[in-house]
């Protein structure tokens, strides 16, 4: 088994969450989808840091999480707020910003 | 490079968090894909550790695992945990390119990983000499350490920004119990609570309406939900109680009779019908009738 | 007092503004404010002169700076002032006539509900053309000349209800305009040449200027101005539609001061003129023609204030053919425009008392034996048209005359011009004895072609004839006086000529072609006979009330000579094909290439817009479409 494998399990999480994003309409659960393709690539990182035998790769996931935790915190807060004013969570019920 | 434990740990894990992973895309309530991320998270931080990254792997289930979805759990309850998503898609076009772009992405993206010739691993144990978190807190605290500063800010922010968000201005003054009060008194509503079954009923069961001293159902006595919901239940027929029709003999009311209570039940629905607790009362009259006349003959 | 002049220019400009901006609270006192403004603007002129007479004759040219204008690098113009005798002239000239006329219209405008109104645009007038005389710069000269032009305007359409009005006065500015073309590209040439635009620098420097081209250049620009400004061919068409104004209008403007401001020009710029004598020769064959033309208009036009109109065009062309001359008439084209200014303006306002008298009716058919009526009236105007005939002594015959001696003495008395010039001038003084009299003759003498009441079944125009108020005819009789007398005073020892040497220069007499003796006698038999014959057609014999069809030469004069007709096909229609055309070209093809353009983007956008559905997921895709293509087009086609 080689370190190739992580990689293309990576690969393969992004995928799903991109293709989540793609086709959920809640937008709780698109989220999600780009929390999962964070993660993936944070899964790149560490095992680039491994491939190089360089940490830096590994305090780069690090930020990308604290990042993500920021993101999440003002995401779901917006989330929120929508949903008080339209009692939805459906993305596409937000669509005024068109044509 | 890679042991043969951790590459047995690799093919038990990896499958379990592809699945999990496409549960989300697949998974009809939202809790159920929050479960499987947070899944393929905790999948996550063990590869972490596997892969010589413990402090990666300790974080990623604090923060991630503990707080972020923890965090959608919460939101998800908020927002209402009985929400199923439709999956029925509604833009035109979007379900096919949605499944053309993510496989095609995902195919992309794994064509060039496997065609890349990367070089060969140097592992980390070189960098990890002093324990992970060492490694990595000397990269941090020299190198980053500008941009951890950057990122505390951020952080600062974003909560401060959570808060300005989800924070309500109140509109209107403040509903206490005494305004509440005021206003059921100034609305005309019943003070009291709503009536009991009363001495008549026969059923204690919430659908059921209460019966008053003529033996109709009150109608308020049932939740308003219920009667919204059309789960209301019928009183007890009239005539299943020869007490009351001989109550309401006795007792006409000056307006004149009562309207049965059979035509309230209105329900359309399959529902059990109303055991009779005693027989029916129709033939008991002609059972009287026929010994009085016998007598009068005699 | 002489530094005090600027008072000239800004005592009527003041009463103007004070006017126009008081509005209707001094409609009761307004008129009276218009003719002390003149009037006090005429005792500082007569306070100026005095001041000037002090000097010696060489000191009369006097500067005036007022304040810096315009200082725009290499072009620093002075507003300023210049006072000499050729300006106090004319500053004499504008402001005694215009007062009197100021005096007259107190009368004549007395049941107008915009009385003030008139009055301010007649002080407005008065500043602006005392402006144009004063002026010590081309550019400041300008600035006046289009304030008459202004004014003109203004009280051309005075009456701008009428829509014939309203459309006579954009005439005359329209034509003023064409004219203005020529004054602005004379001042550029001037200023390209000279590098100023001031009289001292200018005139000074003109004879020195070796390139005559230059010269005829700025000259012929000027005359083109002159032209427009002074109603001489070919842009003399607006002059018989001005008479639409007020009467007293047509005399202080279009007969009296206004019109000649062109001949005052050519004088002013003699220098210039006298540098480039094919320009001269220009202004003195543009003089002959209008000269002819308008005396032959003049013959046939039955309305009174047009043929009088038609006599302003033809008197200003002799002055302009007397300026053609060169420096010899320089000095008696300015006598004759004085003397002409005071008899043109009598004759005007004693029309407008017979229009006055006979309820604003214009048509001269319809007058006949007024003289009985009259009576001031008939005096005055017999007064102004013995001047305007050439009878010895009145005040034309010294002007004339001269005009017509220097005409035989034209090109310093050699070759053809003096031949020809001389021919029309003597020509035009027979056939405007015909028209005058014609005139006087039609409105005085014969029978009355009006009647006074229908009860005894005439079919005759009902009229009220009536001597008009003192506040009119007291201006008619000063004039009427001026026009007797003032041509034989300032004659007396050529004192005018002398007195305008400081401008005009001093000329060594030539020798008419022919002896002055017989000169005088010609003009004076041909007037004598154009007179007889006007007797003979319109005081002995009856005049039919609708005018008979008559010759061809007739029927063209009462349409002008056709040429309105010319300027129309000539100028109007291509013009106007031009702009159609170019108003088709802007639709189609500016606006249709613009137009198609933005059709073009809106066609692209509404199919783009299909893109723009609002839902976060189709963006979503989008981007990771493009991302794809991105990836593959970076691993697979670049590499």
């Amino acid at each position: 088994m080689e370190l190739t494998n992580y990689l293309v399990l990576s690969a393969i999480l992004f995928s799903i969450g991109a293709a989540t994003v793609l086709l959920r309409r809640n937008a709780i659960i698109v989220f999600m989808g780009i929390e999962l393709m964070l993660n993936a690539s944070n899964l790149a990182f560490v095992t680039f840091a491994r491939m190089h035998g360089d940490l830096t790769g590994q305090v780069i996931a690090f930020f990308v999480m604290v990042v993500a935790a920021a993101e999440v915190v003002v995401g779901l807060a917006i989330i929120v707020s929508i949903f008080r004013t339209r009692r939805s969570a459906s993305v596409d019920d937000a669509n005024l910003l068109k044509n | 490079m890679v042991s043969g434990g951790e590459a047995v740990l690799f093919w038990c894990v990896a499958p379990l968090m592809v699945l999990a992973a496409l549960g989300l895309v697949f998974a009809r309530k939202a809790v159920h894909a929050t479960l499987c991320v947070v899944f393929v998270m905790i999948c996550l931080a063990v590869l972490y550790v596997a892969q010589e990254a413990p402090f990666l792997g300790i974080v990623q289930v604090v923060v991630y695992t503990g707080a972020v979805m923890m965090l959608f759990l919460f939101v998800i309850m908020l927002v209402g945990v009985d929400a199923s998503d439709s999956l029925v898609e509604t833009i035109k076009g979007q379900r096919l390119a949605g499944w053309l772009f993510g496989l095609g992405l995902g195919a992309v993206l794994v064509g060039v990983i496997t065609r890349v010739a990367f070089p060969e691993g140097v592992g980390l144990a070189a960098a990890n000499a002093e324990t992970n978190p060492v490694g990595l807190a000397r990269i941090l605290f020299s190198d980053f350490v500008f941009d951890l500063e950057v990122v505390g800010i951020l952080l600062v922010t974003a909560a401060l920004a959570a808060l300005t968000l989800t924070h309500k201005a109140r509109l209107t003054p403040r509903v206490g119990q005494k305004e509440m009060a005021d206003a059921r008194v100034l609305g005309g509503k019943s003070l009291v609570p709503l009536p009991a079954p009363g001495v008549y009923a026969q059923r204690n069961a919430m659908d059921v309406p209460a019966l008053d001293p003529h033996g109709q159902p009150i109608e308020a006595s049932v939740s308003r939900v219920l009667r919204v919901r059309g789960q209301e239940r019928g009183a007890p027929l009239e005539n299943e109680l020869p007490i009351l029709t001989e109550l309401k003999q006795s007792t006409q009311t000056p307006t004149g009779p009562v309207r049965p209570a059979v035509e309230r039940l209105v329900e359309p629905q399959a529902e059990p019908p109303v055991e009779p607790l005693v027989e029916p009362q129709a033939p008991l009259p002609a059972q009287e009738q026929s010994p009085r006349t016998t007598e009068e003959e005699r | 007092m002489i530094d005090a002049a600027w008072l000239l220019i800004a005592i009527p400009l003041l009463g103007a503004a004070v006017l126009l901006l008081a509005g209707r609270r001094s409609n009761a006192w307004g008129h009276w404010l218009g003719v002390a403004t003149s009037g006090a603007s005429f005792v500082v002129a007569a306070l100026v002169l005095v001041a000037l007479l002090g000097r010696d004759a060489s000191d009369r040219v006097v500067d005036v700076n007022l304040f810096d204008w315009i200082d725009a690098g290499p072009l620093t113009v002075e507003a300023g002032l210049r006072i000499d005798p050729l300006s106090l002239t004319f500053v004499l000239l504008v402001t005694f006539v215009g007062t009197l006329i100021h005096v007259y219209s107190v009368a004549y405008m007395e049941h107008d509900a915009d009385r003030r109104r008139f009055f301010a645009y007649l002080n407005l007038f008065v500043a602006a053309m005392l402006l144009l005389v004063l002026a010590d710069s081309y550019l400041l000269l300008f600035v006046g000349w289009e304030g008459v032009g202004l004014a003109s305007y203004l009280l051309i359409g005075f009456w701008n209800h009428v829509p014939a009005n309203a459309t006579a006065a954009k005439k005359a500015f329209i034509v003023n305009r064409v004219a203005d073309v020529g004054m602005i590209v004379a001042l550029m040439l001037m200023f390209n040449t000279f590098g100023a635009l001031d009289f001292s620098t200018v005139l000074t420097e003109a004879p020195g200027i070796s390139d005559e081209g230059t010269l005829t250049a700025i000259a012929l620009m000027l005359l083109v101005a002159a032209c427009g400004k002074s109603a001489q061919f070919p842009l003399q068409s607006w002059l018989g539609d001005a008479m639409a104004g007020p009467t007293p209008v047509s005399a202080l403007i279009h007969a009296a001061t206004m019109v000649t401001a062109g001949v005052y020009l050519v004088v002013r710029s003699g220098p210039i003129f006298t540098g480039a004598p094919d320009a001269l020769l220009v202004t003195a064959i543009i003089g002959a023609i209008t000269l002819l033309f308008g005396a032959i208009v003049g013959c046939a036009k039955d309305d009174i204030k047009k043929a009088l109109a038609a006599s302003t065009m033809s008197q200003i062309g002799y002055m302009m053919l007397a300026a053609g001359l060169g420096p010899i008439g320089y000095a008696f084209a300015i006598f004759h425009l004085i003397t002409h200014g005071f008899f043109k303006a009598g004759m005007f306002l004693g029309a407008g008392s017979v229009m006055h008298g006979m309820d604003d009716d214009v048509n001269m058919r319809h007058y006949g034996a007024l003289s009985k009526f009259m009576k001031i009236t008939w005096v005055t105007f017999g007064l102004g048209w013995l001047a305007i005939l050439g009878i010895p002594p009145f005040s034309g015959f010294w002007s004339k005359d001269k005009i017509i001696e220097s005409a035989f003495a034209a090109g310093e008395g050699h070759g053809w011009q003096p031949w020809v010039f001389g021919m029309v001038a003597l020509v035009g003084a027979g056939i405007t004895a015909f028209y005058m009299s014609r005139l006087f003759f039609m409105t005085f003498y014969g029978d009355k072609r009006w009647t006074k009441d229908l009860s005894d079944g005439s079919e005759l125009p009902v009229r009220h004839p009536h001597e008009s108020p003192a506040l009119m005819t007291w201006p008619m009789i000063i004039l009427a006086v001026g026009s007797a007398g003032l041509g034989g005073v300032l004659a007396i020892g050529g004192g005018f000529t002398t007195w305008l040497e400081p401008v005009t220069g001093h000329v060594a007499h030539h020798d008419p072609v022919l002896p002055i003796p017989v000169i005088v006698v010609t003009t004076i038999v041909l007037v004598l006979i154009g007179a007889f014959l006007a007797w003979r057609q319109y005081a002995a014999s009856a005049v039919p009330l609708t005018p008979p069809h008559g010759t061809p030469l007739t029927r063209a004069a009462r349409v002008d000579l056709y040429q309105d007709a010319v300027n129309e096909n000539l100028f109007m229609r291509p013009g106007q094909y031009l702009t159609r055309s170019l108003v088709y070209l802007d639709k189609r093809v500016v606006d249709g290439a613009f137009m198609g353009l933005a059709g073009m983007l809106a066609l692209i956008g509404a199919g783009v817009k299909r893109m723009q559905n609002g839902f976060v997921r189709s963006y979503a895709a989008m981007m990771l479409a493009g991302f794809l293509v991105l990836v593959v087009v970076v691993l697979f086609v670049w590499n």
